[in-house]
């Protein structure tokens, strides 16, 4: 039975790793653009398993940032994976042992998540495993085929792989935006406050890591004031 | 760089895994607070759009050909495509746009 949920996994993760290979190539092309070494940015993604994490990360990490403002910084960004896992936990029978819980939690990403979300019925530890088998090495060796290749690449390919990483965050703001009015505001207002950010004499002083925090936590939380979600929205549909 | 590269991982990595663990560990009970669930739901839209622009006018070699990225990427997103193909043609438009403005 454990077995038949693992194949399930891996079969469903397939999708799942070949989209992580072509984003994390982006991710370790960057890494080394910025100055990390090619063990580093292979780290990054085998402990993070995270790509708008990783991303901001490297940022504050090339401008020297402070610990404190990068450990915000993930705590902001990656603050949805508390979300999902919140969902995931409502979805396991009772009886699962906390091992299998701390073992879960190193690869609950979006993608992960919502087909752990999609499957009826409880949440099986297995089939989950089954995903991460076969998408945390798709997201490892692209990095590293990534940052290997970052330094090999002719220029107009690096250029034109740097805009990879928005192209998939806009996939994914897009959608549930043309569907849900708050959310089109919620996302057109994000844009234009870290756009004032970057302009405004004093704002632009403020680092990036720091200019995405305000941001994210100033917008959620008025949108979450004026247009409170209906209660069953708030599960499995990301 | 003045610090140390792998204490920011360390940093990075072990935020990101209490943020996922904590609630698989602890939750046996659904979160109560209709705000924090509303907040929570809304955070990776606020988050996502805040990190893409104007990060992406900025990403690319020229700001036009990073524009005309960004068009393509927004209809090939809005026509609902997966992530990949969204990511790949945002790539071949910016390609495209800078073979003809070097021309």
């Amino acid at each position: 039975m454990k077995t038949k949920d693992y194949n399930r996994g891996l079969r469903h993760g397939v999708a799942v790793g070949l989209g992580y290979f072509a984003v994390s190539f982006a991710f370790g092309m960057e890494a080394v653009t910025k100055g990390l070494s090619i063990l580093q940015a292979v780290l990054i993604s085998l402990t993070n398993v995270t790509s708008a994490g990783q991303f901001s990360g490297l940022g504050i990490i090339a401008a020297g940032g402070t610990y404190i403002e990068i450990a915000l910084t993930q705590l902001v960004i990656n603050l949805r994976y508390c979300l999902m896992s919140f969902s995931l936990a409502q979805k396991l029978d009772r009886s699962t042992p906390s091992w299998h819980r701390y073992l879960m939690a190193y690869s609950v990403t979006d993608e992960i998540f919502a087909l752990d979300a999609s499957l009826g019925g409880s949440l099986k530890p297995a089939y989950h495993y089954g995903i991460t088998s076969v998408a945390v090495p798709g997201w490892v060796l692209g990095t590293l085929a990534g940052a290997i290749s970052g330094n090999i690449l002719p220029a107009f390919v690096i250029s034109a792989l740097g805009i990879a990483i928005y192209g998939m965050f806009l996939a994914i703001i897009i959608p549930p935006a043309r569907q849900n009015r708050a959310i089109l505001t919620v996302v057109l207002t994000a844009m234009g406050v870290s756009f004032l950010f970057s302009v405004l004499p004093v704002l632009s002083k403020v680092s990036s890591g720091f200019v995405i925090i305000i941001t994210t936590v100033a917008v959620a939380g008025i949108a979450a004031w004026l247009k409170p979600i209906p209660d069953e929205e708030t599960k499995g549909d990301d | 760089m003045a610090h140390n590269v792998y204490l920011y991982i360390l940093v990075m990595a072990g935020v990101t895994y209490l943020i996922r663990m904590l609630p698989l560990a602890l939750s046996k009970k659904e979160i109560t607070s209709n705000y924090i669930k509303s907040f929570l739901y809304y955070v990776p839209y606020a988050c996502l759009a805040a990190m893409t622009f104007p990060a992406i006018l900025h990403s690319t070699a020229s700001i036009y050909s990073a524009l005309v990225g960004l068009i393509t990427a927004v209809i090939a997103a809005y026509k609902g495509k997966s992530l990949l193909v969204v990511a790949l043609a945002a790539c071949a438009a910016v390609f495209i746009a800078e073979t003809l403005i070097s021309l």
